[in-house]
């Protein structure tokens, strides 16, 4: 079931794996010392710069199936090395747009220089967590990393102390946290099933050993432990029935906090569960697996799209997206095939970068107009042509229009469902989409060509331009986007060897 | 230990254990509340020192003390301190009322039974026997989480449903290796004293700790 492995380990793949967390972490150091300045914003980019290239790097060492480990903690195979890009990539975007948005913050006195420390000590840590939970080949350790990021982000999300941001807190702790214990006991379970099957004791939370006897694991208990471990990651990437944390925690985090979460945070819930897919489908009925990720998938699918509708908040429609996005996933998941988890895979690539490009430019427009309702935004593009381009092409690339690469993905899925016999699903999921399509379309274009209906002030008044730190890698991000749709290079081979560790024939 | 005290002894700490989760919908006071959990987390330090016994485990042993630290005195600590904070002594009207809530908790404990059945069905033993306990501390928790408006009842149910789990742990599989065991006691103590944070925000924001106030956001 697994591709025949060799295992390296000499000194510089060691580096290769623990540079990506340690890169981070110093970061995070150097904040904790030196305070908010230029500096620690750059060296923050640059620890991001850092995920993203060992993350390059460890791709090329493992695109032909090779694994880096350190003991049995840590491990780099391609599937890591797909998300350490993902994580690197948003994580360019997200601290590129910080340096802007921290100094707009001090500027408008929303928060003062304790605001900013926190803020960007707890950025890297942030990185370092979603990096941790990548790497861990312990699903004790990859659960207790995905703990880690609500513990570090529960500030960033009420960076701003108001009512509204310390209500989303509240929600985004208790329900993640609930979510995130019922997956601790689903991991319970797992190690449960594991020490009856006699798998080794130390090794009884390893993955590589777990995925390799999957199929003498208890299929009773493993039922219950990957439905519980399904509803609680699933409570993580904004999954029902725990979905309500999200659209409240995204709208009221900063921008570029926004950008990490959705763009990141989610698909390495995403990822979590598809590590335990590997295990789970070989040690329960494959029906089982597919019907339960299906139901909760098509489920969140159908609420997002419904709300998306009725949405009059575009950081709330932009929540909300990423709901279906992750859904989208979700349903490459439940397929199963290499072909469908490639698709899956490959739509976590674009949906990070363009929603990151997407919440950045949506910080901007707040900063700019102070609103968030779609309502009285109008005229975006004679307004500001940069920051309005930038944001309907990420639109288009949300939706899922060619070039971009979700528009590849999408189709991807539709294929690996029809050839999975699943015609049924796909045509629930295709009319949902269209719903999603018309909703988000309209109100985008209100956006960005209306007329504002009541004239308190001129029609056409110039928008401060868009700051070139913040521009460039929007800009960059979506040129990428585009790319990737076009070209097959250089991820396809990435995508299909991971696609062969976590897909099944 | 004679292996029926040890027997007699696990499942009185197991039923001390539920009776806890219970008495926690009984009781109104948040000071009450506050004992109960010391109580529980130290039944829960009994578990796993009986369990150390019977498999002759300095590890466990190490657990166990590790678990009233953090179960019995470093945790409600913390709550005390939210609790002398806030000047909240009760729990305002909870959604549902106590008696309704205890019957809750008597279908919830069946339903355990229910769910952990394949549980104990793989292997039938003294300890595996006890863990739809621990599932029902599980919901029990969740349901004290969804009826209850006091921050300081939230963190109470999210605790409950904690323990539950860590409870399950023990029975099923001596607990969890060490080093996750670590960083699990460490993730609980810092969402606590995140949440120990947003609550006295939540107070000094709203002028109370009723979290059916916070309802700005919906769609």
């Amino acid at each position: 079931m697994i591709p025949a492995l060799t295992t390296g380990s000499g000194a510089a793949d060691a580096v290769l794996v623990v540079a990506p967390l340690l890169a981070p972490l110093a970061a995070a150091a150097t904040a904790a010392v030196l305070r908010w300045r230029l500096a620690t914003g750059l060296v923050t980019i640059g620890a991001a710069g850092i995920i993203l290239a060992t993350g390059i790097t460890a791709a090329t060492r493992t695109v032909d199936g090779t694994a880096l480990t350190i003991g049995n903690w840590l491990r780099v195979d391609a599937l890591t090395a797909l998300m350490l890009i993902v994580i690197g990539a948003v994580g360019i975007i997200a601290t590129c747009a910080g340096l802007g948005h921290l100094e707009g913050e001090l500027e408008r006195g929303h928060i003062d220089d304790t605001g900013a420390h926190l803020y960007s000590v707890l950025v890297p840590l942030f990185l370092a967590a979603m990096v941790l939970a990548v790497l861990a080949n312990n699903l004790g350790l990859l659960w207790a990393a995905i703990e880690a990021t609500t513990i570090v982000t529960a500030f960033l999300v009420g960076h701003r102390r108001t009512r509204a941001a310390l209500e989303a807190t509240w929600k985004y702790v208790i329900i993640c946290s609930v979510g995130i214990a019922l997956a601790y006991l689903g991991t319970v379970l797992v190690h449960y099933a594991a020490q009856q099957a006699g798998v080794a004791e130390h090794g009884s939370l390893d993955w590589t050993q777990l995925s390799a006897h999957a199929e003498d694991l208890d299929p009773g208990v493993m039922r219950l432990a990957f439905a519980l471990l399904v509803l609680g990651f699933g409570t993580k990437a904004g999954l029902v029935p725990l979905h309500s944390w999200l659209p409240d925690a995204h709208s009221q985090a900063p921008a570029p906090v926004s950008a990490l979460m959705s763009g990141v945070l989610l698909p390495v819930a995403v990822y979590a569960l598809l590590r335990y897919r590997v295990i789970a489908i070989a040690s329960i009925s494959p029906e089982f697996v597919r019907a339960l990720l299906l139901t909760i998938a098509l489920a969140s699918l159908l609420l997002a799209a419904s709300l998306l509708i009725t949405q009059r908040d575009y950081k709330r429609l932009l929540a909300y997206s990423s709901i279906e996005h992750m859904a989208l996933v979700i349903i490459g998941v439940a397929i199963g095939t290499r072909l469908a988890i490639a698709a899956a895979l490959l739509h976590i690539v674009g949906h990070g970068i363009s929603k990151a490009t997407l919440f950045c430019g949506a910080g901007e427009i707040l900063s700019r107009t102070g609103t968030t309702s779609i309502a009285e935004v109008r005229g975006l593009l004679t307004r500001a042509p940069v920051l309005g381009g930038a944001f309907a092409l990420g639109l288009a690339a949300l939706l899922g229009l060619p070039p971009f690469s979700l528009f590849f993905s999408e189709v991807g899925l539709v294929r690996a469902g029809l050839t999975a016999g699943l015609g049924w699903a796909m045509a629930v999921m295709l009319v949902l989409l269209l719903m999603v399509f018309v909703a988000i379309a309209v109100k985008a274009s209100g956006m960005l060509f209306g007329e504002p209906a009541t004239q308190p002030r001129p029609t056409v008044r110039t928008l401060a331009a868009l700051p070139f730190a913040t521009a460039a890698p929007i800009i960059a991000g979506l040129g990428v986007v585009a790319m990737l749709g076009i070209v097959d290079w250089p991820l396809g081979p990435l995508l299909h060897s991971a696609s062969l560790i976590a897909g099944t024939p | 230990m004679s292996n029926g005290l040890y027997v007699q002894l696990l499942y009185l700490a197991v039923g001390g254990l539920l009776l806890s989760s219970v008495l926690v919908l009984w009781r109104r006071e948040l000071s009450a509340i506050v004992r109960l959990l010391i109580v529980q987390g130290t039944l829960m330090a009994v578990v796993a020192l009986l369990l150390a016994i019977e498999r002759d485990s300095i590890e466990l042993v190490v657990v166990a003390a590790e678990v009233v630290a953090l179960k019995a005195l470093l945790i409600p600590g913390i709550l005390r301190r939210v609790l002398r904070d806030s000047a909240e002594a009760r729990e305002t009207e909870p959604l549902i009322n106590v008696t309704a809530s205890i019957l809750t908790a008597a279908v919830l404990t069946l339903v355990a039974y229910g769910i952990s059945r394949p549980l104990v069905r793989l292997a039938p033993s003294i300890e595996t026997q006890a863990v739809p306990v621990g599932f029902a501390m599980v919901l029990i928790g969740f349901f004290v989480l969804v009826t209850r408006r006091r921050a300081l009842s939230q963190i109470v149910g999210f605790l409950l449903l904690d323990n539950g789990i860590a409870t399950t742990a023990f029975l099923l599989t001596g607990g969890v290796p060490g080093v996750v065991e670590l960083a699990v006691s460490l993730d609980v103590l810092l969402i606590v004293l995140v949440l120990q944070v947003l609550a006295a925000r939540v107070r000094l924001t709203f002028g109370g700790t009723d979290i059916d106030e916070l309802r700005d956001l919906h769609d």
